[in-house]
């Protein structure tokens, strides 16, 4: 691509980077609307909504349970996809394609479809919807994605490394905790803050299991009828900000990082 | 990451030498023990579901049965909802395809000279992830308000007539689903694009290619992977969503999909059976469609 | 830990013996070591070369316990190890692709080994092991901040601080360069001398083999063809892998016509190539006889016979390149087929041009006969390399090299 095909790129992909960013520039802004009732008409600038996030009904204890719920759901499906990757390269058994089926599955699934799936099975067996039954499902719909992420940092970890730490007196459980382990951590992290997310800002499935317990989407989503209130505003861009604080800081410093080596 | 899943599945080269051990067994019977449990069993429990009869005595309780005109009722009742889903989700496909892609190309071969604008777009893609996605569409349902900024600009311009709105419009709810998929889209493509050896491009170039047959025969398969796990993470999603086209966000009535059916019978009218049926005909028409996409597309090997 | 074969205070005094009793290697579907008996006296430098596929990075693996022996015994020191686990082992490895620990620095590789057995002044002794490798300014970098040269004598101090009954180093210097491999064979040597450890070194490079080992053995297919000083296994191969393998020879094959207390001569197509009898594997019936190409002189005219000289012509010169300290010659003989020579440029003397008649002659003290059949003929030469199980090991080596390098 030459001449204009150069800019028309440059251009093209600003302006979709813009458009990306045009409602998360609108939902912080209008975290700090003086809003009273209802937060759709731009009525003036106040810092109240961040000073007072818990003043909006119920809108705390949602975040709050969120945060629970993903914490959860976070450590189970990350223990449990983790073993599974590791098994996956590293072992031979039979049924392997059928697990991998069965890993693929919930990921080509509509959301919806496991949503009603769960809600359906709660309701035959008798169970009470509530907390419990989120995380049950958060942790079901994780795992896979966990495993993904994992299983490719298995794969690319060199064999030799773990020979190396045999051939150096280090026994199994001390090649594991000192070795493989280390090696897979960023994998394993990667994979973790993934659940979260996924957990965090899960809609579809969480309201399908809920019962009367009220997770932060949910929350959103009940106001959206009658109006949200701007303190929703403040905790998303709360949490917009951190996680995109923490995101910027890591790729601008492994950029840097690889243009230093690219130097050297 | 969630948006690298299919892409990162397919690249992922595994050494071959596998052991055979009772560890393996160890390590993956609680993880599948558990995808059993409340993924398969809730299959099942949708099956038998969607088979059952009202309970003649009880208003509102259902017995187990075997009435399968059950899938007939509502596939008659709910087609045209089916089949906006599906034409739904192959418009945001397709529009996140022409968005996503030269985005991706951008950031991962033009900003390649720039690593920290390349760190940095990269970040603004990913960016949404991190914001609420209900709020983010919340937000494109003020700016299209009939109050909102975008339909009085319109309608100064007089593109518009005084009395339209775009909110509760099909157009609406595509542009939801379409920008809400476009990450999706793009972090796979950009995955593939990012490890494409530039040195392919040049070859192409040295070997009499023209910038545009280079593109169509060196670049686009070797994005292709790619393009098909960013198809995937689109399609799927949006074909079950029911956030956009409910009535409380971008759609009305007139745009209902599938998902908004299968939510009201199952949370509102609790008409389980006619849930469950929709949702495994959905999932069947799905796996279908996904299976017949892979085996075109050549990749099998997505897990 | 206190297993007694692992030394357990700082430095073992030297290096102690191997030996391997009758070795055997099956994995599924092919042999890639047959009933292997190798004993390496303590504080010799010993290469095991090979082609890929020829079981010496088996062999190796083996012996640092990374994989089992279908059959046999492996001793170290006397004491029976074939039951030891790897960690175990009072041995240790310079892997191919060094292998080095990413998320340690420098030091904390050195020092792992050990702080593993729980060795006192373990820092001290790390920062000694790389000042041996003059790398001891670098201990706080991590290995991707070093460069190929540096990480491979990090990989070789990180072993030779455990001070190892045995060190094996598996092709430790293929990822080098050209000039960087000469200089760390070197440093290699010296570091073997100076610390008298035992050390085995698997190689497919004959050349570098020769340049550090005290003895080699040469292995093919699963097993030891000849074992020896370097010198002697050039001077006077015993196997026709061996002749072709280390260096280039020309070989040729006859019956013997007489054979007396001294010599015993083979008619090779028709002409007489004398070899001396204790410099011939076989005395009788069809024989193999060589010469290395240095030995050959041409003539351009058919020379005197002399009963010290092996006289073989005439034939026409089919190629000849020109490498500046040397010229080498393709020879073609009628019935014999093609022989090497390599000349000396030590004058400007007359250069044999394309398609010249010659004649080749060499001492006959130069002659050595061969062990094995006929290798005139390439069928009977090759055919046993490419059978199933030969291919299956090759593929299984190329894996663990793969795997080793990914």
């Amino acid at each position: 691509m030459r001449g204009f095909g150069r800019y028309a790129i440059w251009v093209y992909s600003a302006a979709a980077l813009v458009f990306l960013m045009i409602p998360i520039i609108y939902t912080i802004v209008f975290s700090f609307n003086d809003s009273r009732r209802t937060n759709i008409v731009w009525r003036g600038f106040t810092l109240d909504n961040w000073l007072d996030v818990c003043d909006a009904q119920g809108v705390c204890q949602a975040f709050g349970n969120s945060i629970l719920i993903g914490v959860v759901a976070t450590v189970l499906a990350t223990t449990l996809g983790t073993m599974i990757a590791i098994a996956l390269v590293r072992y031979r058994f039979r049924f392997r394609s059928a697990t991998t089926l069965l890993l693929f599955l919930p990921m080509a699934t509509p959301e919806v479809v496991l949503g009603a799936g769960l809600a359906a099975q709660f309701l035959q067996a008798g169970v009470g919807k509530g907390i419990g039954t989120i995380i049950l499902a958060h942790t079901m719909f994780c795992i896979s994605f966990v495993v993904v992420t994992v299983r490719a940092r298995v794969a690319s970890l060199d064999p030799a490394l773990e020979e190396a730490g045999r051939d150096l007196y280090a026994s199994p459980r001390a090649v594991f905790w000192r070795i493989t382990f280390p090696l897979l951590l960023p994998g394993i992290m990667a994979a973790a803050l993934l659940s979260f997310a996924l957990s965090f800002d899960d809609f579809i499935i969480t309201n399908f299991n809920r019962g009367a317990d009220v997770t932060f989407p949910s929350y959103v989503y009940t106001a959206a009828a009658r109006g949200i209130p701007a303190e929703a505003n403040v905790i998303a861009s709360a949490v917009f900000l951190l996680a995109i604080a923490l995101v910027l800081v890591s790729q601008l410093s492994a950029a840097a990082r690889r243009r230093r080596l690219a130097k050297a | 990451m969630a948006f690298g899943a299919f892409a990162t599945a397919t690249s992922a080269a595994e050494p071959a030498a596998r052991r055979k051990s009772p560890v393996a067994l160890l390590l993956l019977l609680p993880g599948l023990l558990y995808l059993a449990l409340f993924f398969l069993v809730p299959l099942l429990s949708l099956v038998i579901t969607s088979l059952q009869q009202p309970d003649p005595l009880v208003f509102g309780r259902f017995e187990n049965a075997f009435r399968i005109e059950n899938y007939a009722t509502v596939l008659a009742q709910y087609w045209p909802q089916a089949v906006r889903s599906f034409g739904f989700a192959a418009l945001a496909t397709l529009f996140a395809l022409l968005i996503g892609f030269p985005l991706a190309y951008f950031i991962g071969i033009t900003l390649r000279r720039w690593p920290l604008l390349q760190a940095l777009a990269l970040v603004l893609v990913i960016a949404p992830f991190f914001i609420s996605f209900l709020l983010r569409t919340i937000a494109w349902k003020q700016l299209f308000s009939d109050e909102g900024p975008v339909v009085g600009f319109l309608q100064a311009l007089a593109i518009l007539p005084g009395d339209a709105a775009i909110t509760g419009s099909a157009f609406a709810v595509v542009f939801g689903l379409t920008y809400n998929f476009i990450p999706f889209m793009t972090l796979p493509i950009y995955t593939s694009l990012e490890r494409l050896d530039l040195r392919y491009v040049e070859a192409g170039g040295d070997l009499y290619a023209s910038p545009a047959s280079t593109f169509l025969r060196v670049t686009l398969p070797l994005a292709a992977p790619g393009i098909m796990s960013g198809t995937l993470l689109t399609f799927i999603p949006a074909a079950g969503d029911y956030v956009n086209a409910s009535r409380e966000f971008l759609g009305s009535t007139e745009t209902a999909m599938i998902g908004n059916v299968i939510e009201a019978n199952f949370l509102v009218l609790q008409n389980f059976p006619a849930a469950a049926a929709l949702s495994l005909v959905l999932m069947a028409a799905i796996l279908v469609l996904v299976s017949v996409y892979v085996k075109r597309s050549g990749t099998e090997d997505l897990l | 830990m206190t297993n007694s074969a692992v030394p357990q205070r700082g430095f073992a005094e030297a290096g102690a013996d191997l030996e391997l009793v009758g070795i055997t290697k099956r994995f599924p579907g092919f042999t890639a070591i047959e009933n292997l008996d190798l004993k390496i006296p303590a504080g010799s430098f010993f290469a095991l070369l090979g082609p890929s596929g020829c079981g010496k990075t088996t062999t190796l693996r083996l012996i640092a316990g990374l994989e089992d022996a279908t059959a046999g015994r492996i001793l170290i020191g006397g004491k029976d190890v074939t039951e030891t686990k790897a960690y175990q082992r009072p041995v240790n490895t310079v892997f191919q692709s060094y292998a080095l620990f990413p998320h340690m620095t420098v030091l904390e590789n050195v020092a792992f080994g050990l702080r593993r057995r729980r060795v006192g002044g373990a820092e001290a002794l790390a920062h000694e092991a790389l000042s041996l490798v003059e790398l001891d300014h670098l201990s706080a970098r991590k290995p991707a901040q070093l460069s190929g040269g540096q990480q491979q004598r990090v990989a070789l101090a990180r072993a030779v601080v455990n001070r190892p009954a045995l060190l094996l180093l598996d092709e430790p210097l293929g990822a080098l360069d050209l000039k960087l491999r000469r200089q760390m064979q070197i440093e290699l040597k010296h570091i073997q001398s100076t610390v008298g450890l035992t050390f085995l070194h698997v190689t497919h490079d004959q050349e570098e083999a020769m340049t550090m080992a005290d003895t080699v053995a040469v292995m093919n297919k699963g097993v030891i063809e000849q074992m020896g000083p370097p010198e002697e296994l050039y001077e006077l191969p015993h196997t026709t892998f061996v002749a072709t393998f280390l260096g280039q020879s020309n070989l040729a094959t006859g019956a013997v016509v007489t054979s007396t207390g001294t010599t015993v001569v083979v008619d090779v197509a028709g002409q007489k190539v004398s070899v001396p009898r204790e410099r011939t594997r076989r005395h009788n019936g069809e024989v193999t006889v060589g010469v290395r190409p240095e030995k050959v002189a041409l003539h351009a005219t058919e020379p005197a016979r002399d009963a010290n000289r092996n006289v073989l012509g005439p034939g026409r010169v089919t190629d000849v390149s020109f490498s500046g300290v040397s010229t080498q010659y393709e020879v073609t003989v009628p019935a014999l087929g093609v022989f090497t020579v390599f000349a000396q440029n030590t004058s400007i003397a007359r250069m044999h041009h394309d398609g010249d008649e010659v004649w080749l002659s060499w001492e006959v003290g130069h002659t050595f006969g061969l062990a094995d059949g006929d290798a005139s003929s390439p069928a009977s030469r090759f055919l046993d390399d490419t059978d199933t199980s030969m291919i299956a090991t090759q593929r299984r080596e190329q894996l663990e090299t793969e795997l080793e390098e990914a």
